[in-house]
């Protein structure tokens, strides 16, 4: 390892970057646009969801039920309708997003202390559950005295019961944005490094940088350190966006965050060296890189709860560096976990890096053929 | 690191290459002296660049050995790097970075001393005629002037051998022969050069060159030595109607080539010695019968012969083995 031909790599990489105007843009854009898109679905103070009310009871009390929800504001009826089974048609539909069933037996219910009234909920959108629980929160009747105590020692049961269709696991603004930080990560370090070889074949500086004393190592090193830098600004742009518009909290300590950051950057980077030295062309090398976008948004546990998953998907999840980074960064951030307490991730993700780079380095050859 | 005892720069023997059925390289012998600006003259997929990829230890040949500058490739290919320039045929520095930067990158990457790096590049920028455009972008540049780039980034770290894979194939004629002299002024300070070609006139330049055939070389010597091999097979016709006095005489046993030429047909005969001619008047006269006979009225006298006839006759003797062997 020559450290003057590893730096040579490095300038090379930074001086080509800073002409490519598009993509400098991007590297500040894609974070911010993205935080900014996704900032809709994690918005919980929502207003004027559609709902179907099924109102079989039908007495004043349930009636003023009703009313007092949607005096929230939060639902805007728009349609009235006799079962839960039509409520759930329509949902299914994607006609209303909440229903609010009120069975025959209210009354009797609301004095047994049972569960009175249902609002089905859409849980395909994450920020509707959040609404339905505002919804949840109002009182059967204000003017009535306290419920009968129940018998036994188990807490009193909610008046109102919330029945999340589609997604069993609540999400919230807190969980999405350290997530985001993941994905966008994932989306922009492979796809770096994965065109960056194929792009000197394609352009025929291949032929002559394998021609000069250059090592493998240094030049797969030289091609990430660069990026590593770029990663932590997107890091910090993240997170500043995070905290500064949807008030995310930092539990754990600053560095932990962007040591977890960094080892997901390394990952990801090392991941697309190993796709660039596959592929023959930088069509091909966008293609693999979706191949690996896509379960790491779905399979991480991003955007679905990881323990749903079978034991087969899990060991595949297993894999992937977001899956780590997503229990790092949730941990460090909203638990107030050190990196310590959380080492397994940690050496999951060093691992997965160290096999990648090895990988890469290996199997780039300095021949033609 | 030098040249062997006997100044051979580069030895080959047996060079094959193949990729799947195609024999790109068939069983290739060279020997390459030092100091010599040696030409590897041949049309397009005779396998010149494959041969100099092989030379440079950036192909691994299916069979042969090969030894260049007392190194035996590929397996001392790392080793060779340092002491080799290769400019390769599609210009192959960055577009994206200036002149200066692509210079500054080569001559770290090539080892070129720290304290030496900016002298060495003001000196290359002076020589090649890059003063004020050492922050122009590469890509925007002429293809002349990305070629001298090439060669003044081929050369940073002083090389004892230099590759030149095609050199001059997007430059204007012009350009070709200021090329062409850095290329001497290079030979004269001790460089040994190894130039591809399919151009005649840049082949009549080299001080030695090889002529390469569907992968197969077919001749090598000086220029001199292969254009005097057909002394007195060539002849110009000067006719009334050049295109009819051709029809006229491809038919003419030992004819191997009848080219037109302006207004002037350029002929090439076949040996003497296996036509069954005892001297190159026969076939002349052989000719003039033809012409008149074709009712033509035309002049046959003898003219030197050049690299194309020696291209010509060579390739077509080739290509008559074959046939026979098939």
């Amino acid at each position: 390892m020559n450290g003057r031909r590893l730096w040579a790599i490095v300038v090379k990489e930074l001086r080509q970057l800073r002409r490519d105007r598009i993509t400098l843009a991007m590297i500040v854009g894609i974070p911010v646009i993205q935080l900014v898109l996704f900032g809709y679905a994690i918005n919980m103070n929502l207003r004027g969801l559609a709902a179907g009310i099924a109102d079989q009871s039908n007495t004043a009390g349930s009636r003023a039920l009703v009313m007092d929800m949607l005096a929230t504001g939060v639902v805007a009826p728009v349609a009235t309708v006799n079962t839960s089974q039509e409520v759930m048609a329509m949902i299914r539909r994607g006609e209303i997003s909440i229903g609010i069933v009120v069975p025959p037996d209210f009354e009797r219910r609301r004095i047994d202390g049972r569960e009175a009234v249902q609002v089905l909920v859409d849980g395909s959108d994450t920020a509707v559950q959040g609404a339905a629980v505002q919804l949840a929160q109002v009182p059967l009747d204000s003017a009535a005295p306290a419920t009968r105590a129940p018998a036994t020692s188990t807490p009193p049961t909610p008046p109102i019961s919330v029945v999340s269709f589609y997604n069993p696991e609540r999400r919230s603004a807190v969980n999405i944005v350290p997530g985001l930080i993941g994905v966008i990560l994932t989306m922009t370090m492979v796809l770096f490094t994965a065109i960056a070889i194929v792009r000197e074949r394609e352009r025929g500086n291949m032929e002559l940088l394998i021609a000069t004393p250059l090592t493998s190592a240094e030049l797969m090193i030289g091609k990430v350190l660069p990026y590593i830098g770029i990663g932590l600004v997107q890091t910090t742009v993240i997170l500043a966006l995070g905290i500064w518009l949807f008030a995310v909290p930092v539990r754990g300590s600053m560095l932990d965050v962007y040591v977890a950051a960094g080892l997901l950057i390394l990952a990801n980077l090392t991941l697309g060296l190993l796709i660039s030295t596959r592929a023959q062309s930088q069509f091909q090398a966008m293609q693999m890189t979706f191949f690996v976008f896509l379960p790491s948004i779905l399979l991480s546990g991003f955007m679905f709860p990881f323990a749903g998953m079978p034991k087969i998907v899990q060991w595949l999840a297993e894999v992937l560096p977001l899956t780590h980074f997503l229990r790092l960064i949730r941990g460090v951030m909203l638990r107030g976990a050190s990196l310590g307490e959380l080492w397994i991730d940690v050496l999951a993700l060093a691992a997965f890096v160290v096999v990648m780079m090895g990988a890469a380095i290996l199997r780039f050859r300095k021949r033609l053929d | 690191m030098s040249t062997d005892a006997a100044g051979i720069a580069i030895r080959a023997r047996g060079l094959t290459k193949r990729f799947g059925d195609l024999v790109a390289v068939d069983h290739v012998d060279l020997e390459v002296p030092s100091r010599h600006v040696y030409g590897f003259l041949g049309p397009n997929g005779s396998g010149k660049s494959t041969t100099i990829r092989m030379l440079c230890g950036l192909l691994t040949p299916s069979a042969g050995e090969i030894e260049v500058l007392g190194l035996s490739i590929p397996a001392q290919a790392e080793a060779l790097r340092r002491h080799i320039g290769y400019m390769t045929q599609k210009f192959s520095l960055f577009e994206d970075l200036t002149v200066r930067e692509n210079l500054e990158f080569l001559a770290a990457v090539q080892g070129v001393p720290k304290a030496r790096t900016g002298s060495r590049i003001d000196e290359l920028v002076d020589q090649y005629h890059f003063g004020d455009r050492q922050n122009q972008l590469a890509g925007t540049m002429s293809g002349g002037q990305k070629q001298r780039l090439a060669l003044a980034g081929a050369v940073i770290h002083e090389p004892e051998l230099l590759f030149l894979d095609e050199p001059t194939s997007a430059v204007d004629p012009e350009s070709r022969r200021d090329f062409w002299e850095k290329l001497f002024e290079l030979a004269d300070v001790g460089t040994t050069l190894l130039v591809s070609t399919h151009l005649m006139d840049e082949a009549e330049r080299c001080h030695r060159l090889a002529i390469l055939d569907h992968g197969a070389l077919v001749a090598d010597g000086t220029p001199g030595e292969l254009t005097g091999k057909l002394e007195g097979r060539t002849f110009i016709v000067e006719a009334a109607d050049p295109r009819r006095a051709q029809r006229a005489l491809v038919d003419v046993p030992g004819m191997l080539g009848v080219a037109q030429v302006g207004t002037a047909l350029r002929v090439l005969t076949a040996d003497t010695t296996e036509s069954g001619d005892r001297k190159p008047t026969d076939i002349a006269q052989r000719m003039q019968a033809a012409l008149a006979a074709a009712g033509q009225k035309a002049e046959v006298a003898t003219t030197p012969p050049n690299l194309e006839d020696v291209f010509v006759a060579v390739t077509r003797n080739g290509h008559a083995k074959q046939e026979r062997a098939a």
